[in-house]
């Protein structure tokens, strides 16, 4: 039986008390939401933390997907299930809906919560690369008010992310803009299981050539989820079957994927490119 | 900390830990075995109990997060001695085989047509992905879903 060491439970009843806990606990506090990465970590003792602040209560408070102006609005609070069926968020963005439906099973996303995702900063994470292709902007709220940090520059490092201690992720902004196709593909050895890699696209195409390419790419060791050499080849071309070659071979040049069970390095930079450039294709397809 | 949690309709008051995992509640605490507890990894689903009425794997949900909330366990299926639909059809399509995973699958399903009546096969499929049966039978358990689709 796996069970987790001792902490201090605390339900937090808004948002300002979250603040206020974490304050009050300390670095070695967590936030859960769902809990599904946290949750079996400290079952195995990969994480032992002092406190869990449960944040399951403020699900209204930072929940909801609405359109603001010209950016697309995602609650931390949001869990999978809800995106992935959120017509709001996948009319405009079909890459939620492809990514969601391989992200772990219809039962763990039920839980599991996007900002909890991103939080967890697992190198193998798909909405990281997600929201990464996007360019989003995470809002994120601590005692001295909210900021902002692109999703670029959110990923600090393994299970490292731009959220201090005493800070709380409260929304993902997503820009939105006409002509933009995206699409998610993942290579999983079964359903529900991390992926061995996986790549997303983001593409605006004006006057038949493509004048924005967002690429995320996911557990094969590219830095902060994004593929920038690729996107700087592909911006000004026409969007064709051998540009898309091209940008897959130079992703997967500037990776850095490490062997292990799910497969041998050579085989996961095979992948990056294969997967950029099928990702691109369709969601050019869907532009 | 003291919890109160309601399952099946009826309300339990508990003083636990908070490292105390839901099934663990469950089957410790308030001796509904029903629910089983397989790989405690999230990975294998027989410990899928509704939280709210959505299923959830319940070894990685710690009872203190239920405090105040409605559970629901295979126990509370039937209706005043009548089996739920889902529970006939495995029956007469012989879904349950070994029965390891059986209340999870239950669940699911029941969460399933609560939400879809009349789900295809893909769909079936595809809802209880989540869940492992170790017999490798599926067949029987989609035909069994099927099954509570047509008799509703």
């Amino acid at each position: 039986m796996q069970v987790p060491a001792t902490f201090e439970y605390e339900r937090a009843e808004s948002v300002p008390h979250a603040l206020e806990l974490l304050e009050r606990y300390g670095p070695e506090a967590r936030v859960v939401a769902g809990g599904h990465s946290l949750i079996p970590m400290m079952k195995l003792r990969l994480a032992q933390p002092e406190a869990l602040i449960d944040i399951n209560g403020l699900a209204d408070e930072l929940g909801g997907i609405a359109v603001e102006g010209d950016e697309l609005a995602i609650g931390a609070m949001v869990r999978h299930t809800e995106l992935l069926e959120s017509a709001t968020a996948t009319d405009l963005f079909p890459i939620f809906r492809d990514a969601e439906r391989v992200i772990a099973d219809p039962i763990v996303r039920n839980r599991g919560t996007v900002g909890g995702s991103l939080c967890q900063g697992d190198p193998s994470e798909d909405l990281s690369a997600v929201f990464a292709a996007l360019r989003a902007t995470a809002v994120i709220q601590g005692p001295g008010g909210m900021r902002t940090v692109p999703v670029r520059r959110f990923h600090q490092g393994p299970y490292e992310t731009a959220v201090e201690p005493n800070e709380l992720l409260i929304q993902l902004r997503v820009p939105v803009a006409a002509g933009t196709g995206s699409a998610y593909e993942k290579v999983e050895r079964r359903v529900g299981d991390w992926p061995v890699a996986a790549a997303g696209a983001v593409l605006r195409i004006e006057g038949g050539v493509i004048a924005r390419a967002g690429i995320g790419l996911t557990a094969v060791g590219a830095a902060h989820f994004c593929a920038p050499e690729a996107e700087a080849y592909l911006e000004g071309r026409a969007p064709d079957e051998e540009a898309f070659a091209q940008a897959g071979r130079i992703a997967a040049e500037h990776c850095e994927p490490h062997a292990d069970q799910r497969g041998p390095a050579d085989y996961k930079r095979h992948l990056a490119a294969e997967l950029t450039r099928r990702a691109l294709a369709r969601a050019a397809g869907r532009s | 900390m003291r919890i109160t949690v309601s399952v099946n309709g009826q309300s339990y008051t508990r003083d636990v830990e908070p490292r105390l995992l839901l099934v663990h509640f469950l089957r410790d605490e308030l001796d509904l075995t029903g629910t089983h507890w397989g790989c405690d990894t999230s990975n294998c689903g027989v410990c899928t109990v509704q939280l709210d009425g959505v299923p959830v794997k319940s070894c990685t949900v710690l009872a203190v997060m239920a405090d105040g909330h409605e559970v629901t366990t295979v126990e509370g299926l039937e209706r005043d001695g009548e089996l739920d639909a889902v529970q006939k059809g495995f029956v007469e399509c012989h879904g349950l085989q070994c029965g390891f995973c059986t209340p999870g699958m239950l669940l699911t399903a029941r969460a399933l047509l609560d939400r879809d009546p009349d789900p295809d096969e893909a769909r079936i499929r595809e809802a209880i992905s989540g869940q492992l049966c170790r017999c490798t039978g599926y067949e029987n358990i989609v035909r069994s879903i099927r099954w509570a689709a047509e008799a509703r």
